[in-house]
Parts: C-alpha cells; structure tokens; sequence
C-alpha cells in the first residue's frame, strides 16, 4: 500500500551505494517482501502469481520457438513439423508453448470470475480492474496470432474468420479489411505481420501487467469479506505467508500442466490443424480455440453479419464497463445471497455458450419431433445461443444495476481481523 | 535572465503564433510518418499486379464444378444441370435477401456455366456444393446456405455469392480480371 513505509534497511556495503542510486532492491524488498496482504486469502487469489508464471512460460518457450519457425506460407507448416520431430527437444518446447496458451487462459478465467464474485472491480480498484480487462484483450489478441503462425488448416480460416469480422463495418470495412490482411485473401502478407506482432505483444502484456501490479500495490488486495484493510492486525507480510501459499498453488497448476503436455499435448487442438492450409478447401467444422468459444457462440447467436459482431465485442467492451454497472454497496457476494445466485447462472452460462460455440451452427440440442419437411423440431443450437447470450448481457446491463439497488445484504464483519476470528471460533466450539 | 513583466515576450500575439505554427508543424510531421507506417500495410505492388486469368470451359462437364485459385481466392466455374437452371429460375425474386435473378448472374447465352468467387459472405470460408437445403452450397463455418445461382438464402452472410469480373473469349474459354 502506498501509506506503507518503507521497513528496507541496506545491509551490506553495495547495498547501500546501490540503494542511493537506483532503490530497486527497496522497491522489490516493500513490493513482494514486506507487503502487507490481508490475512484471509484464500486460494482464489494465488492466480495472480500463476499467471505471472504462465506468461514467463510463454515467452521464454515463445523465443526458443521463434528460433526454429520459419514465418513464410510455404515454409511455416514444414517448420513446425520439424520443430516437432527433427529440433531437440522441439516437441517438448512446442507442447509447452500450445498447452501452455489453455493453461494461460484457464488462469485468467479463474482469476476474472474470483475478482468478479469478491467484488475487485469495485471502488478504488476501478483502475486496476481496467487495466486486467486491457490484458486480457491483448491475450486474446496475441493467442489469435499465434494460432494462426502453424498455418495449419484451423490457423487459415480462423484467420480468415476473424480478420473477415472487420469487413462487416458499413462502407469502410473492406478497404480495412484488406490493409489488415496485405492482399486480397489471407496470405503470405498476413502470417509475416502476424508473427512480427505475436512476438511483441507479449512484452505489452508485460508491460501492462507492470501497470496492474502497480495499481494492485497503491489500492492494496481486496480479500474475500471485501472490507478493506483497517489496522495492523489485519494483514501478514508478502513473504513468506503469501509467497509458500502462491507456492504450492503453482505446484499444483503445473501438475495438471504436465498432465496435458505429456499425456494428452493435443486433447485441447483441432486435429485439422496437422493438415496444411489450403484457401481452395474449408475444413466441414471449424471451431476456434476452447477459450474463445463463448464469444464465438454469440456471434452465431446472430443472423446478421454486423449485428452478430458488434455483440461479439460488445461482450468483451461490457467487462470493461463493470465497475459502473454494479450499484451495490457491498463488495462481496459472500454477503449478497441473491447476487450470489446470479453469479452461479453467470458461470454455468458461459460454460454454455462455450459448449455451443463448440457445436455445428445445424445442430440440435433435442429434437421432439420431426416437420413435414423432415426437419427437427426442438431446441436448436442457435436458439440456446441465443438464450444464453440474452442472459449474458442482462447480467451486466440488467442484474448487476438492479439486484444492487433491491438487494438486502448479509451484515458484513467490521474487519478482516474480526471475520477471521469469528470463523476460527465457530470451528472451534 | 530575468522574465518581463508581461509574462514573456514583447508581444504575446508573437508568441502566440510560435506556438500554433510549432504545434501545427509537429502534427503535420506526425501525419506524414503515418501515412508509410500506414500504407505499408496495403497490398504490395506485386500482390497488386495478379494477373487475369483465362479457364478453358471445355474441362468441366455437366454438373461438375471447377476450382480454380484467383487472386488468392478459389473461383467456382460450375457447370449447371438443366435441373439447376430451372430452379434458379423459379424463385421468387423478390422474396430474396439480395434480390438478383438468374440471368442478372450468368451471361446471356451461356447460362449453363456459373462462375462465382468462392468466398462465403459472412466471414470468408469456402462454401460446399451439393449440402444444404436449396440445392446450392452450404457454408460449414456459420450455416450460409445459397441456391443454384449462389444466391443467399438462410443464414448469417447478407450477400449473393459474388460473380467476378470475367467475359467469354469463345464459347469455351473465359477470361476472369
């Protein structure tokens, strides 16, 4: 917290010229030593630190990679098979790097929806909600390009799909939709671009994730009763208590990491993707990656072009708007029973919207029956889609303004402390 | 050096101008370093300079379609059954999302062969010939489907399959570009 005085006291000689100079081993000393953090995290929040780990994961098996891969539309699909069966070890890295991207957002999704259910995105903390939603927008960005690097089938017409998504603004979408893609079709243009901006956009990731820290440091952690931080006795030092715990939560987060790279390396992939890309053939189903399926759902929802796309963003843009969107003067839904419920819909509906982006756009939930033309009769992908995405914006623009307005909270402890000890108690006796 | 009394130079109406003209030439360079950061980006002169292709017609027989790579993009050269012809032909024109008739998209005497851009509206997918309720193609990204003329019926892509620029230099042979 930025009222935290500093408690870094040089010991050494150089540490002392070094602190006059340049405090840097002060600021990591007060950032990750003696930071206070409340006393009551749970293991929601050693995500944080995962993630952390995940994009050092990334970028360091990222430029190993990029070492080896060649960015050309006639060479790119020979080099990543090669990577995989003649580099040492380039089967490993390769793994590492796709599972490694699943492993990144299954964290991210964690992290969003703990922030969302403890109310993080709240006053002060606006900012640094903001500045996760960039992040996340550049994840997506940057997982986009990269899948589209092996120029396998699903890396052309995902690409095709998803530049195509510009083209659909009113009169100057195709010009744009051309300068983006260097031609007049995906080509060797764009997979040269979109290798150049997959290496540097994970450096803005980082740079950005530097922001969020920041911000996180000058608001302090929430925590899971949502009341800040009053005294001393509400906090513990960063290290050791949060460092063991975030700790042994990475250990675990790379076992199930392990689990996929080398047991299952291509259970989360298309197998379409070993077929080299071919613009004369779309493959019969082609599906983006599982973590962005739920907007691609949505985006079928739709049967119009532009409306569909615009609500495709328009799902990412209404995160950013949370922090104005919820009314309610409690933090966490712990002490929101009716909110709570809300919450649980919300979770279970973009699980389902991601089974639906997952399925055909002809495919049918259940059928009760037959028309005379032979056609089912019940509950169509595109009509769950639908029902689904109503639901998810209403949460945002709907739900959230008015359960907090309406809602009678649960009585919310004066203090960390005093939760903390009530809770201990009842265990006890 | 000690400032003037009145804030800075002789006349403030000078410094003033100083500083627009300074302002308006900072933007004015910004602008000029856009536009080859910009343009760069364009279609380059060689993707630019495809060339037109000619197909000879006389390869594909009746009820067989041709996929020929045009500008990146596959072309669709499909000759149509008489079956095809006549279903095209019997639509309601005006019941359609993008209202065309048959002949609006063939050339006048040589309506047995379709030449379209084989690019699905929506998002740019290559559509399938042959599934589909409409006897047409079918798009297997989203559910477009098109009818014998390739045009749109049902589904998310808002326009008719598109028919390039192409004329016949003999009865057999066409030129695309």
């Amino acid at each position: 917290m930025s009222d935290h005085p500093s408690t870094y006291t040089p010991a050494t000689g150089i540490e002392k010229w070094l602190d006059a100079r340049l405090p840097i081993v002060r600021l990591a000393y007060d950032s990750f030593i003696d930071y206070p953090t409340p006393k009551n995290l749970n293991y929601w929040w050693t995500f944080g630190g995962i993630l952390s780990l995940c994009l050092g994961v990334q970028i360091i098996t990222g430029i190993i990679l990029a070492m080896h891969y060649t960015a050309n539309a006639d060479l790119a699909f020979d080099s990543v098979e090669r990577i995989m069966r003649d580099v040492n070890y380039g089967w490993l890295i390769r793994y590492v790097h796709a599972n490694g991207a699943s492993m990144f957002f299954f964290a991210v999704y964690i992290h969003m929806f703990r922030g969302l259910y403890y109310g993080s995105y709240k006053a002060p903390r606006e900012v640094l909600w903001l500045l996760g939603c960039i992040i996340y927008f550049l994840m997506i960005a940057t997982a986009f390009m990269g899948y589209v690097l092996p120029w396998g089938q699903m890396s052309y017409y995902g690409a095709v799909v998803i530049t195509n998504l510009i083209g659909a603004i009113p009169i100057v979408g195709p010009s744009i939709l051309t300068w983006l893609q260097g031609g007049f079709a995906v080509d060797n243009p764009t997979l040269n671009r979109f290798f150049s901006l997959h290496y540097l956009l994970p450096f803005v990731i980082a740079g950005v994730v530097v922001l969020h820290v920041w911000a996180l440091h000058v608001t302090g952690q929430n925590n899971p009763t949502g009341v800040e931080i009053k005294s001393k006795e509400d906090t513990l030092p960063f290290t050791p208590y949060a460092t063991v715990k975030d700790g042994l939560a990475m250990i675990f987060f790379l076992i199930v990491f392990s689990i996929f790279v080398f047991y299952a390396p291509d259970a989360m992939g298309h197998a379409d993707n070993y077929v080299k890309a071919n613009p004369l053939q779309t493959p019969s189903h082609i599906v983006p990656e599982w973590y962005m399926l739920p907007f691609y759902a949505i985006l079928r929802a739709v049967p119009d072009k532009l409306i569909g796309v615009l609500l495709m963003f328009a799902a990412i843009a209404v995160i950013f708007a949370l922090p104005w969107l919820d009314t309610s003067k409690v933090k966490s839904m712990r002490y929101r029973p009716v909110m709570r419920w809300f919450f649980v819909l919300f979770v279970l509906t973009c699980i389902g919207l991601g089974w639906c982006g997952g399925q055909l756009p002809t495919d049918m939930v259940f059928s009760l029956t037959n028309d005379k033309h032979g056609n089912p009769i019940g509950l169509s992908v595109v009509l769950l889609s639908q029902i689904l995405a109503f639901y998810y914006f209403a949460f945002f623009l709907l739900i959230m303004p008015w359960i907090g307005l309406k809602e009678d909270p649960l009585p919310v402890p004066a203090s960390i402390s005093e939760a903390v000890l009530a809770s201990h108690n009842k265990k006890k006796g | 050096m000690s400032e003037p009394e009145n804030g800075g130079g002789q006349d403030p109406n000078r410094r003033d101008f100083i500083y627009i003209a300074a302002g308006a030439g900072a933007a004015g360079a910004a602008a000029m370093v856009a536009v080859p950061l910009i343009g760069q980006m364009n279609p380059a002169a060689d993707t630019l300079a495809l060339a037109s292709i000619e197909y000879d017609l006389s390869k594909v027989e009746e009820g067989m379609q041709a996929v020929v790579k045009w500008r990146g993009k596959p072309l669709f050269v499909r000759y149509r059954t008489k079956k095809e012809i006549a279903d095209a032909k019997a639509v309601d024109v005006k019941s359609l999302r993008d209202p065309q008739t048959d002949a609006e998209r063939v050339k006048a005497g040589h309506e047995q062969y379709l030449v379209l851009i084989g690019v699905c509206t929506h998002l740019g997918c290559v559509p399938n010939f042959g599934t589909g309720e409409y006897g047409g193609w079918f798009c297997p990204c989203h559910g477009s489907e098109y009818d014998t003329s390739g045009r749109i019926r049902q589904g998310p892509a808002p326009k008719n399959l598109e028919v390039p620029e192409y004329s016949f230099l003999s009865d057999t042979k066409i030129k695309v570009g």
